[in-house]
């Protein structure tokens, strides 16, 4: 395989009273070998969702309709999709592992830090000494520059800051070296002197290792910073698809051009910032032609009736949208 | 984000229904309403449904099975079991209201108390609360009783008392919750009186866990009831009631098995009632659950 | 201390302090302070956007609910319109609240799911003033029309609606009552960044049509800097520099403000932010510091710093730091 991670037509939907509401619709991503790979959209547009499905951690009544996953991992080829429970837990922690929103809820309380990245170690490489896990728990917290990690390792929880927690977040992802990192909003909860730390951490763990890394985040000035790659999300599909240049400097789709003129109008002389008017429209609410059609200051008589495909504007640059191309989704 | 799978029933109703009407169409609230509309309707239509005097001993019919005549049998005296269940089904009732209305009355006082005014009345309130709590409630119930003699007002009051803590702590844990969410800051900073705070935005969010408590303790109170009337210490002869019913059915079970199984049946139906009951209040009372 | 004379401030705050006990044991002994806001001093001029900034902790939030006594002070003075709001019962202050109100962070959990917005709207105006039913219905119209809602939705409730509706919803009650100075508590932190900037127009259309005085709180340095005339950036309880608010963009002086500023990821992946990178993390309010309240991760501390807490002076016209090493 060429890529690490390939994500062809996958579909999620979940269950509203007996009906069946889509969620995802036919999103295709390709994730390259040590690239770091952004996600960015608002809540409800599916980016989440879409990671929980890479980990086959769909809660219910959520599912996955329809698609494939396909990881190159270090024994082979596999289909995510289709791997068996055990087959799952043993690529997840392992070969995959995720970083979530918020480290205060994402550790448990009762157990020390030192337990915790134990407990990931071994169920992984079972049989391993004690002293060895303590050696390679004190790397991996030096490693994401916690002071005086002997005493870190013997703390609880709450004995430790957000920044502490989401550090010993990152260490524990990443003390099985997997090969794909999947961050859900890793700096939300956090301030921004803080954020920036584990931004460059995460900049600089990505360099040091062959570990590539899908940033998931409603944060623009998040992609700028870390992302290679970027894939925007508008309710449910990829509306927009660019390397982080291109996107930034050559915005096509006029979601990710309002996105972009909401946060960089601010500061600038006008009083005025530029809205999106509207909201984004929930699962099972979506227009027949274009979803964006309804909040669009371009929005033409055809986006109302067909639903532009996500096409090559430029090499490399993908984009959804009648005013760059005619081709109709099929 | 994920939206967290609430609840899948049937909630497409506006916020001005009635109840009673939203209850209706709820599956698990129209069972409640049924079951405890049975029982309702059997305590207050008594004198009309029953066919016989429940003191009335038919000598000739001693434990006969059900038939046309004796649809739940006779027991050993010859009384209609039918008819005494009916009956029965007045006492449960006016033992459960009476028990429950004491109890949540006391325990509304108190837990108000306690969650308003925190600080050493709290303390008091509710080292008080736990001492009752520590006994089980039957004991407890049993010991008033045999302080205070058996009948059926004594019983009340026993089952009464001895539901007051759980009032108590329900309301003061809501009146300390709602007391701490943004909504009751607004309140204040929109420069509204203590006392309005209290009865307009307080009280209201504090009544929906209530009333689902009372439900809920309805249906302890007739058990605890019966359990009493059983023991011999709650309802006495002749009065009819369910307890009393089985205790006296214990020595004929073999022979005469409807004796035991159409009180059961009773207390079994009544409790599961009030308790689903309170289950669909709770949903039908949060207004998050409403679209 | 004041720049301006205190006569032309709306709202003077002098040497704000909260502590909040910490209490252990059965017998609720207070064994120590959270040393929440330490010596604040600020004030907000008419019809001016003073905004507090500051990261989680920082006291920006107990700070907007001590000035309007939400939270009781514990010391220092808060004079509204050249009254002294510290000196007033509580009643009082109560009848004060018409003229100063609050907006909150959560939308979501700061509406009364049990009340409709009619009675959300008309609960304030029935609170401070004598109206008849016809006027009420007419201002609470009024209100809502200015919201961009209409009179259909007066009986529908909170979760009935978005986010962002919840938000202007929040805005309405507040400003019913015509309030010549209100402070915004995080208002747009719990939204969408598409709907941020609705709600945030919104905000800046009011404020100009009532001639609004807002002190604004936010850890948000880009909508700060949109938003607001004047800026206060707090860290650890304590104001360490305020200003203009482009003068302070562009000219930071204390090295935290430099560290915060530079800290915010910028919207062009050719032009990264040149962080400063902050060692460490904020130390804990109930055992602050000696001295300056940032010396533990400041790049040019010296022994001065760790002694002697620095006092706001004027580095320039109205900028003050509070810094030994700023000239």
């Amino acid at each position: 395989m060429e890529n690490l991670l390939e994500i062809r037509n996958l579909k999620i939907t979940t269950l509203r009273g007996k009906q069946s509401v889509r969620l995802l619709d036919k999103v295709d991503l390709n994730i390259a070998k040590k690239r770091s790979f952004g996600i960015v959209g608002e809540s409800g547009c599916g980016k989440s969702i879409t990671a929980n499905a890479i980990l086959g951690l769909l809660p219910y009544p959520l599912r996955v309709a329809e698609g494939s996953i396909r990881y190159d991992s270090k024994a082979g080829e596999r289909e995510l999709l289709q791997l068996s429970k055990k087959e799952l837990r043993e690529v997840r922690g392992q070969e995959i592992s995720m970083i979530f929103q918020e480290p205060m809820t994402s550790l448990d309380p009762i157990f020390t830090v030192e337990m915790q990245m134990y407990e990931a170690l071994s169920f992984h490489h079972p049989g391993l000494a004690r002293g060895e896990m303590r050696d390679r728990a004190l790397e991996m917290l030096r490693r994401v520059n916690i002071p005086r990690p002997e005493q870190t390792l013997t703390s609880y929880p709450h004995q430790l800051s957000g920044g502490q927690l989401q550090r010993i977040m990152i260490a524990i992802a990443l003390i099985n070296d997997p090969r794909l990192l999947l961050a859900d909003e890793p700096t939300t909860a956090l301030d921004v002197t803080i954020q920036a730390q584990i931004l460059r951490l995460m900049n600089d763990l990505k360099e040091q290792n062959d570990t590539s890394i899908i940033m998931i985040t409603h944060d623009l000035g998040v992609i700028a910073e870390t992302c290679e790659e970027v894939a925007v999300f508008y309710a449910g599909q990829v509306v927009e698809q660019a390397n982080v240049v291109e996107l930034f400097g050559q915005t096509a789709h006029p979601y990710t051009l309002g996105l972009l003129r909401a946060v960089t109008s601010l500061g600038g002389e006008s009083r005025k910032l530029y809205t999106i008017p509207g909201i984004v429209p929930p699962g099972g609410q979506w227009a027949q032609g274009c979803r964006f059609a309804d909040r669009c200051e371009k929005c033409m008589e055809k986006c109302r009736q067909a639903m532009p495909a996500l096409t090559e504007v430029v090499p490399g640059h993908l984009c959804r949208c009648f005013l760059h191309s005619e081709e109709v989704e099929q | 984000m994920f939206k967290k799978g609430k609840s899948t029933k049937n909630r497409a109703l506006p916020g001005n229904e009635s109840l009673l009407r939203q209850l209706w169409n709820d599956p698990m609230g129209r069972a409640g309403m049924i079951g405890v509309g049975i029982v309702i309707l059997l305590a207050v239509f008594a004198p009309w449904i029953a066919q016989y005097d429940v003191a009335k001993m038919h000598a000739k019919d001693k434990l006969t099975g059900p038939s046309a005549a004796y649809w739940f049998g006779t027991d050993n005296f010859g009384r209609d079991v039918f008819s005494r269940i009916v009956y029965g089904a007045r006492v449960s009732l006016v033992v459960g209201i009476v028990a429950v209305g004491i109890a949540a009355g006391f325990g509304y006082l108190f837990g108000m108390i306690a969650g308003f005014f925190e600080g050493k009345v709290e303390s008091i309130i509710m080292m008080v609360m736990d001492v009752i709590f520590a006994f089980p409630s039957i004991l407890l119930a049993l010991f008033i009783v045999s302080a205070l003699g058996p009948s059926i007002v004594n019983t009340m009051i026993a089952i009464g008392i001895v539901n007051i803590p759980v009032f108590c702590r329900t309301v003061r844990a809501s009146v300390k919750t709602v007391k701490s969410t943004d909504y009751i800051a607004n309140a204040r900073s929109i420069g509204l009186k203590k006392m309005t705070i209290l009865f307009k935005h307080v009280t209201p969010n504090v009544m929906a866990p209530f009333t689902v408590q009372a439900t809920l303790a309805l249906s302890g109170a007739i058990l605890t009831e019966a359990s009493m009337s059983f023991l011999g210490l709650g309802i006495q002869p002749p009065n009819p009631s369910w307890g009393s019913m089985l205790s006296d059915a214990r020595k004929y079970m073999e022979r005469a098995p409807w004796l035991v199984i159409f009180p059961a049946l009773f207390i079994i139906m009544t409790i599961l009632s009030f308790n689903i009951l309170g289950d669909a209040l709770r949903d039908v009372l949060d207004p998050k659950l409403k679209l | 201390m004041s720049i301006i004379n205190p006569k032309d401030a709306l709202l003077d705050v002098r040497h704000l302090q909260v502590y909040f006990p910490i209490k252990r044991g059965l017998m609720k002994r207070v064994v120590g302070h959270v040393h929440a806001v330490e010596d604040v001093s600020f004030t907000v001029r008419p019809r001016e956007v003073f905004a507090l900034v500051g990261e989680s902790g920082c006291g920006k939030s107990t700070t907007g609910s001590a000035v309007l006594r939400l939270i009781e002070p514990t010391g220092g003075e808060v004079y509204f319109g050249g009254e002294n709001l510290s000196a007033l019962t509580e009643e009082q202050v109560r009848l004060k609240r018409r003229d100063m109100q609050f907006i909150f962070q959560n939308p979501y959990a700061s509406l009364n799911p049990r009340m409709n917005v009619w009675k959300l709207l008309s609960e304030p105006l029935k609170v401070h003033f004598d109206l008849s039913a016809g006027e009420l219905r007419e201002r609470v119209e009024e209100m809502l029309s200015r919201i961009g809602m209409t009179p259909d939705q007066l009986e529908r409730y909170p979760h009935q609606f978005s986010g962002g509706q919840k938000q202007r919803i929040s805005i309405a009650r507040a400003l019913i009552t015509h309030p010549s100075f209100v402070v915004a508590d995080e208002p747009v932190s719990a939204l969408d960044v598409s709907i941020q900037a609705q709600i945030l127009n919104l905000m800046m259309e009011l404020q100009q049509e009532m001639e609004l005085s807002l002190v604004f709180i936010s850890h948000d340095l880009n909508v700060v800097r949109h938003i607001s005339n004047r800026v206060g950036v707090m860290y650890l309880g304590s104001l360490m520099e305020t200003g203009d608010t482009e003068e302070l963009y562009r000219h930071p002086a204390h090295p935290y403000t430099q560290a915060l500023l530079s800290a915010v990821p910028s919207h062009d992946p050719l032009h990264k932010s040149q962080h400063i990178m902050l060692e460490g993390d904020v130390p804990n309010p109930a055992n602050p510091p000696s001295g300056c309240p940032f010396h533990t991760r400041c790049g040019r501390c010296t022994e001065e710093c760790r002694k002697h807490k620095p006092a706001l002076r004027e580095i320039a016209p109205d900028h003050l730091v509070a810094c030994h090493h700023v000239e």
